[in-house]
């Protein structure tokens, strides 16, 4: 008695799935819980067990094939036994896509298209009950009106993120208009993005700005959203990781000091210079200056800098918007005004939300060292210690230097630990040279 | 200004139009002494004399061809059909001499000549008398296409029809005689041929209609502003040339667009809109060009079925509906 | 108008009286009667019983000497330069055609002459012809001239339409000639709406309207008659009847074949003519014209003749018999008119050398013209659609 194998279900949200590898091949003997095959599904790639005993008769699809749950795939028989009657029942397997083997797929992430893995359902005739992203899957191809194609790319949006509205996951001018609104233009349909910038970008508007930064948004490619998927469930709903580094601060305070004795009404702070350089890093390492959007990655054109304020209540962190554009007076008065009117609880919600990145400094508290929570959707948050004096090795003499250690957390899905670390090591080659701000 | 019908105004426009140029004289079944089958030309005779206005016999390529060679002897005539059914016996004349003669004769004879009558369908006249056929004419080059839908219109472009150096096949709606609106008795008042009217401004969809479908489309839109969707309504009222300019900056702005045409959809005005639209407008698509188009069958005498033949305003706003994604 | 009543009845009631000799039943036929037949149908000789109202060759000359005593011999010689100079322009079109340099139909009037010759010979200038597609005689009779009807034939832009029009469609505003018409039978409703136009004008013009005898069988052809005798219009119809429409015969295409005898219908006033004799044509128009010009009537006219040639350049002529083309070749307008010059001295043979030199030399020079004359520009494809055109606006 022949065994069909069928693609099977190997997690619960897989619909259907690409055959990596066969590691049998048509002839070889297979007895049952033998591996027979490696599946790719939406989650990972898992090996697929032989449910009978005899010879492997015939495979349907090849390697790199895709075919849905349930399909028939391959016969496991008796060497002579006519399986006929079940190979003509055999269903045609969706062809490969050529650029997506598996093994080039983290590199190849960001540039392919809506994969099989997206899918929920197959196309089916009913159109009415089939939600919208199935169609763009079924097809291996985006639907979208000429309109909604035009807008998408006048305003950066990459439609495979985009989830159609209209009649089988068309997707139309609304669905990218939610998107362009989401992002923060407030012009309608070809969202004027390079305006925009422009806007921010000009010196005359910079100690002005008050309206939240532009950005661009990329595909979450189908690893991070793997990776999200999968830390979201094992650490909870962001998947935090954390990287500590300990920062010499004689160059700073004396940076400090001296603007401070040019101008007493400056009044500027350490803090001010870290924001400042948070600021200066963050442009520097944008894959920082991001944030995690269930289907895509925001990158934020500049740092919004959230800077938590303990208030009586609790907490809030006004936000100093395009920090790298403003110098350390303007931040300096910034940072007074908005704490002041935290705690008075007069902040607009503009002004404490939707920052890029958030800074929480406890110096003041005399913590020498703490771990600090992400302010969703923002990618990373670092935490601040005090500042002491500490005894170094510098130049083979223990010498006394103002040292301070700080501690960033870092959303997983979107920041990885050596993107976290080298964003660290450049905010901390500023502080300990303050000179690179101006160079 | 006066209220008056379509049927008033086009009788204005030949009387002013006979009046102003001598050249000009009106010929057809019916038309003198009858006082025309639909009374459009009502009074001309007793007015003009039966040397201008002339009840020709029931000779349809005769006297099409008739005018045809009177037009290249210097004069300018209204060659009316009793109804565009019957101007099928004279499409030799219309197409192969009136459409071509300036072409082939090198630039020497041009035919200032108007075909005139009422097209589409009446109440219950049946198959061959109910036929829209204004798909064959614009289909030629050398033709011009003319089908108003409001009194001043049908006044305003029949005395540019007469006016024009061109042959022009100017197609009435019967049910739309006794349409009135308001209408100039401005003897130099007329709409320039090629020049599509806006009859109603929108943002969200653009219906194109012509003839007897511009009060329906109205109607229609005026049913989507109570559901929040704002129609512009544009009737070309010239088929050919067509004013494809408006009709694509219209659906620039509203991203969506319906045809009404109450002809055939097979090889129509409508498809051929559509077809400009695409290769003009296609980046600015939300939705496929819609049409709602007559019935694809020839017309049935039935009331019940005659009226199931002929697009209705439901029919307009359901399209609309579908192509602003409306559930 | 009791006048023209009587004379529209005399004339019916001659054609009656020709009646009896036309009937005679169709042959079917003659399969493998001829080896020249390529399609097994052979239609009837068409000169196999000679129509008694068709003189022979002597008395047509007779006849034609009896008339040079009302005309001066300036108008016998241009007329007979004119046939010459068609039958000699249509030799070469034959060549041109032949060689390439000619495109698409070329319907050619071998044979014919004495129609177009006769008829437009009866006209003033300011009178209108229109035709059918056989019509470069009837262009260059009407007065265009040779190097813009062969130009056109050329498609070039020398030619009377530019290049836009060519064999089929020759026009010229200037000597108000209407075109050739390609649809067989088109050109008579247009004659007879220029026959409005001229009568509503109150002028005194007279349009000629030519037409093969296949057109007869065409409503256009019924529909104008009635017309123009019930609105009484100055419409000369001349149906030059060459027994063929393309390949098909008379007999094989229509019931009654006396094409004079279908004004009896309309009422209007016809004739029957030898158009063999390029002089009764003539005489029989000039009937037609006197009677549109100052009555305001029309009048349709028969007039028999035969084409040589095939009925276009691409004909087989597997219809008819060498034999049968031979014996109407005996009856040659240009032989018999020619002849009948010289018999009577009008026209010596060194004159009739010259006049052949000089009608050789103005063929050649129309050629010489079409080969040196440019092509129509290409934005010319463009232009003429429409008198008033409206600038698409993009």
């Amino acid at each position: 008695m022949a065994t069909q194998v069928i693609m099977p279900k190997l997690s619960p949200t897989m619909e259907e799935g690409q055959l990596s590898r066969w590691l049998k091949k048509e002839g070889d003997k297979v007895s049952m819980g033998e591996p027979l095959a490696e599946i790719d599904t939406d989650k990972a790639t898992m090996e697929m067990q032989a449910l009978g005993n005899g010879v492997l008769r015939k495979i349907f699809i090849q390697e790199g094939e895709s075919a849905p749950l349930g399909q028939l795939i391959a016969i496991i028989g008796e060497p002579d036994e006519d399986i006929s009657s079940i190979t003509s029942q055999a269903p045609a397997a969706t062809p490969a896509k050529a650029e997506t083997p598996p093994a080039e797929k983290e590199e190849t992430e960001e540039v392919k298209p809506a994969t099989p893995a997206e899918a929920d359902t197959p196309a089916s005739g009913n159109g009415r009950q089939t939600p919208a992203p199935v169609a763009q899957a079924a097809t291996g191809r985006l639907i979208v009106s000429p309109l909604a194609a035009r807008m998408a790319a006048e305003s950066g949006i990459d439609l495979r993120s985009v989830n159609g509205s209209g009649p089988g996951g068309r997707i139309i001018k609304r669905d990218v208009e939610g998107l362009i609104s989401q992002q923060g233009s407030t012009a309608p349909g070809v969202a004027t993005k390079q305006t925009h910038l422009r806007a921010v970008g000009s010196p005359a508007q910079k100690s002005a700005i008050t309206a939240a930064s532009a950005y661009h948004d990329e595909p979450a490619s189908e690893m991070r959203r793997t990776i999200a998927k999968r830390l979201v469930t094992s650490l909870g709903p962001v998947p935090h990781f954390f990287l500590t580094t300990e920062i010499e601060m004689d160059r700073a305070a004396e940076m400090r000091s001296g603007i401070n004795e040019l101008d007493p009404e400056l009044k500027i702070s350490v803090n001010d210079i870290i924001i400042k350089v948070a600021a200066a890093a963050l442009l520097q390492h944008r894959q920082v200056n991001a944030s995690f959007q269930d289907k895509f990655v925001r990158y934020y054109e500049h740092a919004d800098i959230g800077v938590a304020v303990a208030i009586e209540e609790g907490l809030v962190t006004p936000i100093i918007r395009a920090a790298d554009q403003k110098s350390l007076s303007d931040i300096a008065s910034e940072v007074r005004d908005l704490a002041g009117r935290a705690r008075e609880r007069k902040l607009r919600p503009e002004e404490y939300m939707g920052a890029s990145f958030s800074i929480s400094n406890l110096g003041m508290f005399g913590i020498d060292e703490f771990t600090a929570v992400i302010n969703p959707p923002e990618g990373a948050i670092l935490a601040i210690g005090a500042m002491s004096p500490k005894p170094v090795v510098r130049n083979n003499e223990v010498v006394v230097r103002q040292m301070m250690r700080v501690t960033m957390s870092c959303d997983h899905r979107v920041i990885d630990g050596a993107t976290g670390a080298r964003f660290l090591q450049t905010f901390k080659k500023i502080l300990e040279n303050p000179l690179f701000l101006i160079v | 200004m006066a209220i008056v019908t379509m049927r008033e105004a086009l009788n204005q426009a030949i009387r002013e139009e006979m009046q102003r140029d001598d050249n000009v004289f009106l010929m057809g079944e019916e038309v003198a002494a009858y006082q025309g089958a639909y009374k459009v030309t009502k009074g001309l005779l007793e007015e003009l004399g039966p040397k201008r206005v002339i009840d020709t016999p029931i000779t349809e390529l005769g006297f099409a061809g008739l005018g045809v060679g009177a037009a290249m002897a210097g004069l300018r005539p209204i060659v009316e059909f009793m109804t565009f059914n019957f101007s099928i016996l004279a499409t030799d004349q219309i197409i192969n001499s009136a459409a071509k003669m300036l072409y082939m004769s090198g630039g020497q004879f041009n035919i200032p000549i108007v075909f005139r009558g009422p097209g589409g369908s009446a109440f219950q006249v049946s198959s061959q008398h109910s036929q829209a056929l204004e798909s064959w004419f614009a289909y030629f080059p050398g033709l011009k296409v003319v089908m108003p839908s409001t009194p001043a219109d049908a006044k305003g472009l029949l005395k540019s029809s007469i006016r024009d150096n061109d042959p022009v096949i100017f197609i009435e709606q019967e049910r739309m005689y006794g349409n009135k609106g308001e209408v100039s008795d401005d003897p130099e008042f007329t709409i320039p041929l090629g020049v599509a009217d806006i009859k109603r401004e929108g943002k969200d969809a653009t219906i194109v209609a012509r003839s007897l479908m511009v009060p329906v489309a109205l109607k229609a839109a005026e049913a989507l502003e109570k559901e929040g969707v704002s129609c512009e309504v544009i009737d070309p009222r010239t088929i050919r040339p067509l004013d494809i300019h408006t009709i694509v900056e219209s659906v620039k702005k509203t991203n969506r667009v319906v045809i009404a045409e109450e002809s055939h959809p097979f090889c129509g005005v409508a498809a051929e809109i559509a077809s400009e639209i695409m290769e003009r407008a296609f980046d600015y698509l939300d939705a496929p060009v819609k049409r709602v188009s007559g019935v694809d069958v020839p017309m049935p005498y039935a009331k019940n079925l005659e009226d199931a033949a002929i697009p209705k305003v439901e029919q307009i706003v359901a399209a609309v509906r579908q192509v602003a994604y409306i559930e | 108008m009791a006048a023209n009543q009587s004379q529209a009845r005399r004339l019916r009631t001659m054609a009656k009286s020709n009646q009896d000799v036309r009937k005679r039943a169709p042959e079917s036929s003659r399969v493998g009667a001829e080896d020249t037949s390529a399609t097994g149908v052979l239609d009837h000789d068409a000169a196999e019983e000679a129509d008694p109202r068709l003189d022979p060759t002597q008395a047509v000359k007779a006849a034609q000497k009896r008339r040079f005593a009302e005309l001066d011999r300036a108008t016998l010689i241009d007329i007979y330069r004119q046939m010459l100079l068609v039958r000699r322009f249509e030799e070469k079109s034959a060549e041109a055609y032949s060689a390439g340099k000619i495109g698409g139909f070329c319907h050619l009037y071998i044979g014919q002459e004495a129609v177009a010759i006769g008829a437009i010979s009866a006209i003033r200038k300011d009178d209108y012809v229109l035709t059918s597609y056989r019509e470069h005689a009837h262009a260059i009779a009407k007065g265009i001239s040779p190097q813009a009807v062969m130009a056109e034939l050329y498609g070039k832009a020398g030619g009377c339409s530019h290049g836009k029009g060519g064999s089929m469609h020759m026009f010229d505003k200037e000597v108000n000639f209407l075109g050739g018409h390609g649809i067989v039978g088109g050109q008579i409703p247009l004659a007879t709406g220029v026959a409005f136009a001229t009568k509503y004008k109150e002028t005194d013009q007279v349009t000629l309207c030519f037409f093969g005898e296949a057109a007869v069988n065409q409503g256009a052809f019924h529909e104008s008659m009635n017309m123009a005798q019930l609105w009484k219009l100055p419409c000369v119809y001349i149906c030059e009847n060459n027994q063929y429409g393309m390949g098909t015969s008379l007999e094989r295409a229509m019931s009654l074949q006396d094409i004079s005898q279908k004004a009896c219908a309309y009422e209007i006033a016809s004739e029957f003519v030898d158009g063999m004799d390029v002089l009764a044509v003539r005489e029989a128009t000039l009937r037609a014209v006197e009677r549109a010009r100052k009555n305001y009537l029309p009048t349709l006219l028969e007039v028999r003749t035969y084409r040589f040639m095939g009925h276009s350049m691409s004909d087989p002529g597997n219809y008819r018999t060498r034999a049968e083309i031979e014996r109407h070749q005996e009856r040659d307008p240009l032989k018999l008119f020619s002849a009948s010059l010289k018999e009577e001295g009008i026209i010596s043979e060194a004159e009739m050398k010259k006049i052949d030199d000089e009608v050789r030399a103005k063929v050649e020079e129309a050629v010489r013209f079409a080969e040196g004359s440019p092509l129509p520009e290409p934005e010319e494809l463009f232009t003429n659609v429409y008198a008033d055109p409206i600038p698409e606006n993009e």
